[in-house]
């Protein structure tokens, strides 16, 4: 099998991190989780998710891209919608879940202290419009934003990933172009009941498209300026600068040690459209990982990452059980304890039921490859992570 | 009977072991209660002219319901907090709540409020209904300020509050965005915020209250708005910088 452009063999790399963000993701979305302390958002400016985006639009250019070129844009784009299409069933799954926990909670609250926060219910008295405006994607639960836009991006990938294939500047260009565009106009999409998408689809296909350049010949040609020391210094510099500034978040206000034309300067640091503080903490970020993390670093065929290098390659199913574990596990620290301890053991329980389910879809896969007449397994059908 | 043992519950929220009455301490520690801000506008009403009115501006975490509600939820408690603790001013508290209402409706009727009632200090409490629905944060920013600056313009102090802990519904309604957009915005113009969340928070982690409680309880409910009154009072008689009268009732 002969790829040009795209690079070959399966980059370990890519499903570790994916793995690792998933986890994050998970500790993050547990409310008042006293573990979510160890995650990076509370270091610097980005989060799992910039790691999570940037992963997923590198492996999609690498699956379908080579689809693309050795089958061509019909059959790649099909696949790639066919994708889109997956993660929509998966994210109308989670829905009915959070439904099911919203009414239960309907039934049971009544705490007169919360009279107001109550109103969240509301929505279930009028479900006709609520259930449409969920499966147009313009009603969106907390942390059920991440993917519809997953499904955007994919929607959008069949002819940015043509481009990418044969002028890849002029698709990052593009893509970046639009991201300008939507700081300059505010672009965004519309959201039920009111607002916009929180994470910005037209702002966020910027880390996708970047992950998907690099995947297609990008990062060969960054490698050089990624690897020069005064690139390091840089990356360095900022992530202490982001680093202090997170403290700040954290210390008495009366301590404040940060300028007022610094908090003018920087702030608000917006989430919603992919703040460029966020991007180049990121980048920051990836540069001291490509670094210090070589391909073939030893490490990465230990058993002590495998876990999530696990978790990091079935990540469509890993995210969804990580927004499901996120619910449930908020849902037992109200109805059993929300003590210390229990929040710790949460946070485990979590980790390991990812972990556990992972190796059973690997388990399954197997399976499935090996049983007589299921379609021939390729040797790189699995690369980076099955599917994108 | 409860004005003497809010004077010595204030009183040991500043210093001193709590009293052993009742409603459990709710002391705040004086790092999430008070940032060295000005209410120039309280100093001089008090301080001169011994009157101080103050009007609320909420939603429906600042009352309570049923009849006896409005009496007891935090707006009538800071009013006896107040007069309790300055015996020689005297403090009205006016409210204005409606429930389901954003900041951007809010800040519409502001016009109002500064035509009508001139208050020294508007207490502005915002923040859960915009989270409720997912306002966009930039939008719930720009309301903020507008708002701010519409009262500062017309003539009163800003006091902001956000939100309430609600463990419960944490997972269904994103407050932590709004909360810090509030603290921006609050030190950013500096003016004091009233930081309800952190304030619960602590007190749901020090066990002073449980609110993981779903069951109809009136009495918890009404102690926690208790103690937020005579907070908000702590916090008045901090950056109005006022002097309080020292009860040594009881004693």
């Amino acid at each position: 099998m002969h790829a040009p452009v795209v690079t070959t063999g399966r980059d370990l790399r890519l499903d570790l991190f994916r793995g690792i963000a998933l986890w994050l993701i998970f500790l993050d979305h547990i409310p008042s989780n006293v573990v979510s302390w160890i995650t990076i958002r509370n270091y610097g400016f980005s989060d799992a998710t910039e790691i999570f985006i940037f992963i997923s639009g590198y492996t999609a250019a690498f699956v379908y891209g080579r689809a693309m070129r050795e089958r061509g844009i019909v059959v790649a784009g099909a696949r790639i919608l066919r994708r889109a299409w997956q993660i929509y069933v998966a994210h109308i799954f989670l829905f009915t879940i959070y439904m099911a926990e919203i009414s239960y909670v309907a039934t049971s609250f009544e705490n007169p202290l919360y009279a107001e926060e109550m109103n969240i219910l509301d929505f279930l008295k009028q479900p006709d419009i609520t259930i449409v405006q969920a499966l147009l994607l313009k009603f969106k639960p907390v942390h059920m934003d991440v993917l519809p836009l997953y499904i955007i991006l994919l929607l959008l990938f069949p002819p940015i990933l043509w481009l990418l294939l044969r002028w890849p500047t002029l698709a990052l260009g593009t893509s970046l172009a639009l991201y300008v565009a939507v700081w300059q106009f505010s672009l965004n999409l519309p959201a039920y009941p009111e607002g916009t998408w929180f994470f910005n689809p037209l702002a966020w296909q910027l880390l996708f498209v970047f992950g998907a350049w690099c995947a297609v010949g990008g990062a060969k040609r960054l490698a050089p300026l990624a690897r020069s020391p005064a690139t390091l210094v840089i990356a360095v510099l900022y992530l202490v600068f982001a680093f202090v500034i997170a403290l700040s978040w954290y210390l008495p206000e009366q301590i404040s040690f940060v300028p007022h034309w610094l908090e003018d300067l920087i702030y608000p640091i917006d989430k919603t459209n992919l703040d460029v503080l966020r991007f180049a903490h990121f980048l920051a970020l990836a540069v001291l990982t490509v670094r210090f993390v070589p391909r073939d670093w030893p490490m990465l065929g230990s058993w002590m990452l495998y876990p999530a290098i696990l978790c990091g390659q079935h990540s469509l199913e890993i995210f969804c059980l990580g927004v499901f574990l996120a619910f449930a596990g908020h849902f037992a620290l109200v109805e059993i304890s929300g003590a210390l301890w229990m929040q710790v053991v949460i946070s485990i329980v979590g980790i390991a039921a990812m972990i556990a389910t992972a190796a059973l879809i690997t388990w399954y896969k197997d399976l499935e490859g090996r049983s007589p007449g299921s379609r021939a397994k390729s040797p790189n059908a699995d690369l980076a992570g099955g599917e994108a | 009977m409860r004005a003497i043992i809010a004077v010595a519950l204030a009183a040991s929220a500043l210093a001193g072991p709590a009293l052993a009455v009742d409603p459990p301490s709710c002391a705040v520690p004086d790092n999430l209660l008070f940032v060295d801000n000005n209410l120039t506008r309280v100093e001089t009403a008090a301080g001169k002219q011994h009157q101080l009115t103050i009007s609320v501006l909420g939603t429906g975490s600042s009352t309570l319901a049923g009849t006896e509600g409005p009496s007891l939820a935090y707006p009538a408690r800071l009013e006896a907090a107040l007069n309790q603790r300055l015996s020689k001013v005297t403090v009205k508290v006016s409210t204005r709540t409606k429930i389901g209402q954003t900041a951007d409706i809010m800040r519409r009727s502001m016009k109002d409020l500064l035509v009508g009632e001139k208050p020294d200090l508007v207490i502005w409490q915002t923040g859960t209904v915009d989270a409720i629905r997912r306002v966009e944060l930039d939008e719930f920013r720009a309301a903020l300020d507008d708002g701010v600056e519409a009262l500062q313009a017309g003539g009163s102090d800003v006091m902001l509050m956000n939100m309430q802990y609600s463990p419960r519904t944490e997972s269904m309604i994103p407050v932590g965005p709004y909360v810090e957009e509030m603290r921006a915005v609050a030190q950013q113009r500096g003016v004091p915020l009233f930081d309800r969340f952190a304030i619960m928070r602590y007190w749901s982690d020090e066990g002073a209250f449980d609110f993981y409680a779903a069951g109809k309880d009136n009495g918890l409910a009404q102690r926690v708005h208790d103690c937020l009154g005579r907070a908000i009072g702590a916090l008045v008689i901090e950056d109005g910088h006022l002097q309080p009268f020292v009860n040594k009732a009881s004693q």
